[in-house]
């Protein structure tokens, strides 16, 4: 999977929580959860259980509390995929 | 500093009715909401008859959006939500996400248990060791304040957010809440009702007690017969019921349409004490609620014409009834009528309270009394207390001024409101 398929993969997935159009519109690498897309941060536990789903993937602590970017997220995908 | 305190919106999801005016029409024409469900039969349940409200997915989306429906797993939220934002409408204010916020407006919107079986999900997952996969929606849909943090953030409201519970008697007692909040001048509006879920797990513990009636299996819109010789049980029903209460300075203002005054109430408890237990009245307690009630609202007990009682459908009716002539020292054919929401839509719990104040108050406005169904075979022990024609087997139209609604609740806690029409 490329990077840029992984990135409409998870688009998909955030979407729902998202409460910022205008910055969803313009989802890229640099895009921040919390402060760009405004979710709520109660719902970022949600976005991690739908991306390991999606995945089929388990996601530690560790790397839970890292995955606040697309970028940080991307990498920690790819790293717990093997690509 | 007191204020009058008026109704100006109301909104009901019943077994018999979701919205107010399905609702008036089917308690106006004696429908039944109770039906057989197979999922209680096929886990054993005695009674297998209950009142559950039907809304579509469709509905649904209308009321709350695609975040907060996902893993949404609470009726009694669903229910409370609904309810809540039809009578906030109802009351002429508008849904705006963006709304300033209202500090002036507040919410006491009770339950029992909420969200029962979003509570059994996460007991499965927790017991499966994946507590990790509960995610968010776990504790805002099983906490018992979840109906009024749901509709405090949709309609944005920034006075008192509130949940009660005393069982049976909790829509009364959110009411009435409400109501001292607004006369003693804390709050200009307040959203106050009760939720409770549609949830063979609600519902159980009941059937285990052994009070609920499981003789109307194969006859359900039978089934819930109160004050009737053949009651054998309450029938366990579910919903919602929601009132905006707002003093009256406010709603003139405003201009707003007003069903009813709220002119008092009390709230008691029996303590377990002179026959009263954790699940029977204390009958001194209900007697004395109802009188403080009476004095309260500043009216005699000649002036109530009537009587929206809590009477279940078990063999506590026949005190119900003696405990009424006593507080009102009223008999025979000077007692006032009486009715019973229950034979229609089954006991519905903490909802009750709500859903049975909303169809008092709509008598008022509306000036009729709704049927007692189920009632043909009145009990004798009541038709030594009262006659028979104060029991109204058919609608009555009839002019109304006092309405007095009385909820009781398992710990021995009793609630009691007046309504009256509406004056200048």
């Amino acid at each position: 999977m490329t990077k840029e398929e992984l990135i409409t993969k998870l688009s998909a997935i955030v979407k729902p929580y998202i409460q910022n159009e205008e910055a969803f519109k313009s989802l890229n690498e640099n895009t921040d959860f919390i402060n760009d897309l405004e979710i709520n941060s109660a719902n970022l536990v949600d976005i991690i259980l739908d991306i390991e789903d999606e995945f089929d993937i388990e996601i530690d602590n560790d790397s839970m509390e890292q995955m606040l970017s697309v970028k940080a997220t991307v990498e920690i995908i790819q790293k717990k995929m093997n690509i | 500093m007191s204020n009058r305190v008026v109704i100006t919106g109301l909104g009901v999801v019943a077994p018999n009715g979701v919205g107010l005016e399905e609702f008036t029409k089917a308690i106006k024409a004696g429908i039944s909401g109770i039906t057989f469900h197979q999922n209680l039969n096929d886990k054993g349940f005695s009674c297998c008859i209950g009142g559950i409200p039907i809304i579509s997915e469709e509905k649904k989306q209308q009321y709350l959006s695609p975040l907060q429906l996902r893993g949404f797993h609470s009726s009694s939220i669903l229910y409370g939500c609904l309810a809540g934002i039809d009578a906030w409408k109802d009351a002429g204010f508008s849904l705006d996400e963006h709304s300033d916020l209202d500090y002036n407006s507040g919410i006491v919107f009770g339950t029992g248990t909420s969200g029962i079986e979003k509570f059994r999900e996460a007991i499965y997952k927790i017991d499966d060791q994946k507590v990790r996969r509960l995610g968010s929606t776990s504790v805002l849909q099983t906490m018992a304040s979840g109906i009024s943090a749901y509709l405090g953030g949709i309609l944005g409201l920034g006075n008192q957010v509130t949940t009660n519970s005393s069982a049976c008697t909790t829509g009364t007692e959110a009411l009435l809440m409400g109501f001292e909040r607004i006369k003693n001048g804390k709050s200009k509006r307040m959203l106050v009702g009760s939720s409770s879920d549609s949830s063979l797990y609600t519902w159980g513990g009941f059937d285990a007690m052994r009070v609920m009636s499981y003789k109307h299996n194969e006859t359900p819109e039978k089934g819930s017969r109160p004050m009737s010789e053949t009651a054998s049980g309450f029938v366990p029903g579910s919903g919602s019921g929601a009132l905006i209460l707002e003093s009256l300075e406010s709603a003139l203002e405003r201009k707003a349409n007003i069903y009813a005054e709220v002119i008092g109430g009390n709230i008691n408890s029996g303590g377990q004490r002179n026959g009263g237990t954790l699940t029977a009245p204390n009958p001194e307690a209900v007697q004395k609620c109802i009188r403080d009630a009476l004095a309260d609202a500043g009216i005699n007990s000649s002036e109530i014409d009537v009587i929206n009682g809590h009477l279940t459908a078990t063999s506590k009716d026949t005190l119900e009834i003696e405990n009424w002539t006593k507080a009102l020292q009223r008999k025979e054919g000077e007692f006032p009528y009486i009715n019973s929401l229950k034979s229609m839509v089954g006991h519905c719990l903490a909802a009750a309270g709500a859903i049975e104040c909303v169809a008092s108050v709509l008598q008022i406005k509306e000036q009729f009394i709704f049927p007692n169904i189920n009632c043909e075979d009145i009990h004798p022990e009541i038709l030594k207390m009262i006659s028979e024609e104060k029991i109204p087997r058919k609608m009555i139209e009839k002019k109304i001024n006092n309405i007095v609604k009385a909820s009781f609740g398992f710990g021995d806690v009793n609630a009691c409101v007046i309504f009256k029409k509406y004056t200048k």
